[in-house]
């Protein structure tokens, strides 16, 4: 691992200019509408009934995720930041989408998934949520640049959502998309924050967890043992029977 | 005394993922077997030297008194299994594909969890439970049965959570020290955050123990995530629930343990103490109660895991010397006693083609060998004197009296519950009518490799219990000074 900034060099210090980046100022402008763009798909991912519109929210959200993760590469001058960037477009705006999609296909799955809570009120926690990250992220990093503490909100709050969207949705598909994009949260907290080490490593370690779990549902053929990827049919497995 | 560039950790990790790459490759049962269990041994005695390293961190890794004894007790349990095993693998039914998993995954699961152990990058140590995780998903699904699938579903799905959590918490960590820092990857590595957290913003410290208790703590057992334990121990091949109960607890625990070091190294933050104590409690009392409701015996004693991990939280959550001193001997026990169980309880269930407490029944009367050995290691596991949860317990229970007496009547209530519950299933399991043996009873064989692992386990808790020798004593009350 080659180190992100010589040391001494301060962490405000930046390929676009000097000194405390605010709004105003494109790297931040372009930050945050990117993370925005991340945190508005994953409120698409809360509300859609059908399978394959999810997984195409999912997919935009990867290719956000890439271009927020190379455009900090070139605002930090971190270049090991635009592999981050390269494999998240690879892996998650391509290949588990369309992994995905052979899946559903495969399983016969066309038809509106199933929630647990409905979709307003689920809209109506996912705002709730959004405002808790904000809440508890911003004043505690006050120290810290505005750049990535304003990040570290956004990608708090995309994090909550991929959580609640594990809560609500019951299908096990959408469980390991929502877990998905709780990740894509995780990588745009990682990529944000200056100078993190092991961006790059920590990133692909989470990936090869999704995509073995992808791989799983191949080869198990979680459809033929359950005739349903619906977990709600899948409790009475639990041995605990008399 | 090995030269300071010697990258023992790394070479402890490496052995067992080798390993691994060998036994993927080996389709035929006692070959397997068998070089699994030379795989195991030559860790142990890689671990073993680590009592002669020199203590501090080199490069991702560091070697001091709170992971050695950690380590030393992975891979003992890790040969000990291998062991069982060997004996009860027969009996799982797998094919080659299934066996090479299997073994394979084992390993797997055997160096992660030493570089959980023994990584100072808070990174490398996430990427190392991550691992772990994922071996112990194979392993838990390796059966391929709708339980055992639904159970590793439930633990990939709660544990990834979990340590997506677990995650954010590090970047957090990152997020406190990078003023400080400001470069490479000294921004993560424990020596570091350790030295420089009184300088760290304290809110974002705060912040960071949190997800990281959450995270880790899911994997540990802990109560609000913990769903995916039960099933996990109950699904899996047999010998799984030794380790899985044994070694992956401790990792995580041991992360937590050094998160709330960072964190409490700074005087301004939120004391982390009350939130580990109050997590550790909620699994003590839902544990205790959960206990008397259970007809499956390897689901029951995964509840006492949850019980007896949480009265390791409470006891770090209490801090100082003498608490600290309680949760790591506490986690030493239960790790010996608990796997010891497994041993024997597999060995049982196999001879009755039943994991039901209620198809396992007079084993002393039966099987005489195994009946008193398993009923010992039952009461070992309730705490009962002289072994060493029931040492453990006791210097937990009396500095909670001397420091917050009103603490120790709930800690007391769910500590009696559980062992009233065990005691109960020990009388039910190996005392009355012998219930009927299966038809494919396994290899008389198999009960050496099943007593032997018990019997060396259970006289070490005694040790433990009863004298605990001078070196380790000291080694111990060292890594009690470090979670602070």
């Amino acid at each position: 691992m080659r180190p992100r900034h010589a040391g001494g060099v301060p962490s405000a210090r930046c390929a676009w200019g000097h000194g405390e980046l605010t709004f105003g100022q494109l790297p931040y402008d372009v930050a945050h509408l990117l993370g925005g763009g991340m945190l508005l798909l994953s409120f698409m991912l809360l509300y859609q009934r059908r399978i394959a519109a999810v997984i195409n929210a999912l997919a935009m959200q990867g290719a956000i995720l890439a271009a927020a993760a190379a455009w900090q590469g070139f605002v930090q001058a971190a270049p090991q930041l635009y592999l981050t960037a390269l494999i998240a477009l690879a892996a998650k705006a391509v290949l588990i989408p369309l992994a995905l999609r052979l899946a559903i296909r495969r399983l016969d799955l066309h038809r509106a998934a199933e929630t647990a809570l409905g979709i307003g009120p689920s809209l109506m926690a996912g705002v709730a949520l959004v405002a808790l990250a904000i809440l508890v992220v911003l004043p505690i990093t006050a120290g810290a640049h505005a750049i990535a503490r304003e990040d570290m909100a956004l990608a708090l709050s995309v994090v909550l959502l991929g959580m609640l969207m594990m809560i609500t949705r019951r299908n096990a598909i959408l469980q390991v998309v929502g877990l998905m994009s709780m990740e894509n949260g995780l990588i745009l907290a990682a990529v944000g924050v200056t100078g993190m080490p092991l961006v790059v490593e920590l990133s692909t370690a989470a990936l090869v967890m999704v995509l073995l779990v992808v791989a799983g549902v191949f080869v198990f053929q979680i459809r033929e043992r359950f005739d349903t990827v619906d977990i709600g049919l899948v409790e009475p497995h639990r041995g605990e029977q008399p | 005394m090995p030269l300071p560039w010697f990258p023992l950790p790394w070479i402890i990790v490496f052995v067992p993922w080798a390993g691994a790459l060998a036994l993927l490759a080996l389709p035929r049962e006692k070959p397997a077997a068998l070089v699994n269990i030379a795989i195991s041994a030559v860790g142990l005695v890689l671990a073993l030297g680590l009592f002669g390293h020199p203590e501090g961190e080199q490069g991702w890794t560091r070697v001091d008194a709170l992971n050695t004894p950690l380590v030393v007790l992975a891979f003992l349990i890790g040969l000990t299994t291998a062991i069982f095993s060997a004996g009860a693998v027969a009996q799982e039914g797998f094919d080659a594909l299934r066996l090479r998993a299997y073994h394979g995954a084992f390993q797997l699961f055997m160096g992660a969890q030493a570089l959980a152990l023994l990584a100072d990058n808070m990174g490398v140590m996430w990427v190392a439970i991550e691992i772990a995780t994922l071996a112990s998903v194979l392993m838990v699904a390796v059966h391929g049965t709708p339980a055992a699938i639904e159970a590793a579903w439930k633990l990939f799905i709660l544990c990834g959570v979990g340590i997506a959590l677990a995650l954010l918490g590090t970047i957090f960590l990152y997020l406190a020290a990078q003023p400080l820092v400001r470069h490479g990857d000294g921004g993560l590595s424990w020596a570091v955050l350790h030295r420089v957290a009184a300088q760290c913003d304290p809110g974002v410290l705060n912040l960071a123990f949190i997800f990281l208790l959450v995270g880790y703590g899911t994997k540990a057992g802990l109560v609000p995530l913990h769903a995916w334990l039960p099933d996990a121990e109950a699904e899996g091949p047999i010998a799984i629930s030794a380790v899985l109960s044994g070694l992956l607890l401790n990792a995580a625990l041991h992360a937590v343990l050094r998160a709330k070091a960072i964190v409490g190294a700074h005087p301004g933050t939120v004391a982390p103490g009350p939130f580990l104590i109050g997590l550790g409690l909620a699994s003590v009392l839902l544990a205790a109660s959960a206990l008397w409701r259970r007809r499956d015996a390897r689901r029951f004693f995964a509840w006492s895991s949850i019980q007896h991990m949480g009265l390791a939280a409470v006891a770090f959550g209490f801090g100082g010397a003498t608490a600290n001193l309680a949760g790591l001997l506490h986690m030493l026990g239960h790790s010996l006693c608990k796997s010891a169980v497994f041993f024997g309880l597999g060995h049982a269930a196999q001879l009755k083609g039943t994991q039901k407490i209620a198809g396992i029944g007079g084993l002393v009367a039966s099987h005489p060998g195994l009946g008193w050995g398993l009923a010992i290691a039952v009461a070992a596991v309730a705490g009962l004197p002289p072994f060493a949860l029931f040492a453990s317990e006791f210097l937990l229970l009396t500095e909670v009296v001397a420091r917050a007496w009103w603490w120790s009547l709930p800690l007391g209530l769910g500590v009696m519950m559980a062992a009233a519950a065990k005691v109960q299933t020990l009388q039910l399991m190996c005392f009355g009518e012998p219930t009927p043996d299966a038809p494919d009873a396994p290899a008389r064989w198999a009960e050496a490799t099943t007593l032997g692992p018990l019997w060396l386990h259970l006289g070490l808790a005694l040790l433990l219990g009863l004298a605990l020798p001078g070196p380790l004593a000291a080694l111990l009350a060292a890594a009690a000074r470090i979670p602070g």
